[in-house]
């Protein structure tokens, strides 16, 4: 189920973004933290417990919100816009950033 | 003499005056900004798409914020304006940035530090499940993106903030089912004198509380979070406390907006070297500063929330004021006039942000009684019962030290969010005043850069 709730600026262009090889719709102006959210529950499995996670500070602060580009290129998915032909990855692909802790 | 190099770091209320007062005195600052867009979090501004008016936005605060806005658009061709550039470092006075591609450095004559604010948590059993969010996080969902965190949303902590998010929420069309406040109402009685020195705000918050009343929305005051309960797939459930009356409640939800007002991000003025003080009235460590903004270190100043929680309407008057100080002590014009009557209008917000610190306390007595099973440290995992352990074993008892043996503080969000909370749990299990503890120390790079980033474009 969706976690984020739209309260209005719904007549926006749709944007359809691939999370994880499938396609997610969103609207133009939309995070990819709104765009995830808005169709399902969670960003990503917390690498140090066993909950899955959606984000907490939307400021950029936390960094609890990180998701991958199919290249290997870290997002913060509460501060980039989502658009569409990106591909993004919930899970770290293999050979990035050796430290993830 | 060549045109002095002011930089400003963020672009909120309190940077966008400061822009202002140098380009008003014939002076083309570089301000770099976090934000994809100017206003800072406060007044952030939603993305240019997007079309509700500033009354939906903003509520009360709408003419500040449009007349903020307003004056950063026509400041936008006579300043140096690098949005979206992360302020990483500052050392052999130099301000180190990044962005998406690109890095620098850049020297500087004034560094004027408005970094703004961060919520302040105190963690509940919990609080790592999906669907729990800082409070100002909430708020950017909503002012900037239009969402509601969730369908069943729960507001707990305290500070103005819980009462003006949640109302906003429910002005929204948001289904806010309950606000949980830890604070009694009689601090905020006890508060009343200091809160008085801006009737204007504080007829504010009493309006909002009547408002949610109205809705149909449960207020509880004086409650002790116990729980958010959840499940590791599915997130947020519910939230159990207990009541003033020492009864044990549960309130079924699938979000909980959680904070206790806010902190400064200070570690930017602490990679600068400026000296920090122990605030009782907060119980934070904060950068030490004259009347004007001098920070101890000749040619950083300090302004806005990033220096000590005061409100944006501080925030504006603090950043045009250490702009000036700057200015003057850089040999130009200022009207000392007009820096005397800023000074005015600080002392007077100081006041009511005093009476706000004891209307809405930190519950820092919380921090102790946290089961051991609860997890402190949200990035990696770690429970009070790890860090407790870790004192009995190694004796750590300085934050820092602590931080090393336990990994509190050591994670992606670098402490911001466990460290204060941390602190306290320290102090009780040490039986010493949180002082005693100490403060994390600022770390560069202040957020985790991407290797790939080149030096050059």
């Amino acid at each position: 189920m969706n976690r984020f709730v739209r309260l209005g600026e719904t007549d926006r262009p749709a944007v359809t973004v691939h999370v994880d090889g499938a396609p997610v719709e969103a609207l133009e102006g939309d995070t990819l933290m709104v765009a995830l959210l808005s169709q399902g529950g969670v960003l990503r499995q917390s690498e140090f417990g066993p909950e899955k996670r959606a984000g907490f500070c939307l400021m950029g602060a936390c960094q609890d919100c990180w998701v991958w580009t199919e290249s290997g290129d870290r997002l913060r998915a509460c501060s980039t816009v989502a658009a569409t032909g990106q591909r993004i990855l919930t899970s770290q692909p293999e050979a990035s950033w050796p430290n993830h802790a | 003499m060549a045109e002095p190099r002011i930089i400003i770091v963020g672009a909120g209320p309190a940077g966008t005056r400061a822009a202002e007062a140098c380009v008003q005195a014939g002076v083309r600052p570089i301000v770099l900004d976090e934000g994809r867009r100017d206003g800072g979090q406060i007044y952030r501004r939603q993305p240019d798409n997007f079309t509700r008016p500033y009354a939906k936005l903003y509520g009360s605060e709408a003419g500040r914020a449009q007349a903020l806005h307003e004056t950063f658009d026509t400041l936008k061709g006579a300043v140096d304006y690098r949005p979206e550039t992360l302020v990483w470092n500052i050392s052999g006075g130099q301000v180190w940035t990044a962005s998406q591609t690109y890095a620098d450095t850049l020297p500087f004559d004034a560094l004027l530090l408005c970094t703004g604010a961060t919520d302040r948590l105190m963690p509940v059993k919990g609080w790592q499940f999906a669907g729990s969010y800082s409070l100002g996080g909430s708020q950017v969902a909503l002012k900037s993106q239009a969402v509601s965190i969730g369908h069943k949303v729960v507001f707990m902590g305290s500070g103005p903030l819980l009462y003006l998010v949640a109302s906003q929420y429910v002005e929204a069309g948001a289904n806010v089912v309950a606000v949980l406040d830890t604070a009694p109402y009689s601090a905020r009685i006890k508060a009343l004198p200091d809160l008085l020195a801006v009737p204007s705000v504080l007829w504010n918050g009493v309006a909002l509380t009547i408002k949610l009343k109205r809705a149909g929305v449960a207020v509880h005051n004086g409650i002790k979070p116990l729980e958010i309960k959840g499940d590791a797939d599915r997130g947020v459930s519910g939230v159990r406390f207990r009541t003033r009356a020492g009864v044990e409640q549960e309130i079924a939800c699938d979000a909980v907006a959680m904070g206790h007002h806010l902190r400064p991000e200070t570690q930017l003025a602490d990679l600068a070297r400026c000296a920090f003080a122990f605030d009782p009235g907060t119980r934070q460590w904060l950068p030490e500063r004259d009347g004007d903004g001098r920070s101890s270190v000749a040619g950083v100043y300090l302004a806005g929330d990033g220096a000590k929680i005061l409100g944006a309407r501080s925030a504006e008057a603090s950043g045009r004021l250490a702009a000036l100080a700057a200015l003057g002590d850089l040999g130009l014009p200022v009207d000392k006039g007009e820096m005397t009557s800023l000074r005015g209008d600080v002392g007077t917000y100081a006041k009511f942000a005093r009476g706000l610190a004891k209307a809405f306390p930190w519950p820092s007595e919380q921090a102790s009684q946290l089961p051991d099973d609860t997890i402190l440290c949200r990035c990696e995992g770690v429970t009070a019962g790890d860090l407790r352990g870790v004192m009995r074993e190694t004796g750590a008892k300085e934050a820092n030290r602590a931080k090393a043996f336990s990994r509190v503080g050591m994670g992606r969000c670098q402490g911001r969010y466990c460290g204060l909370a941390a602190a306290e749990l320290i102090a009780a299990e040490a039986d010493i005043p949180v002082e005693q503890v100490g403060r994390l120390r600022g770390q560069a790079p202040v957020k985790p850069l991407t290797i790939a980033i080149g030096d050059d474009q």
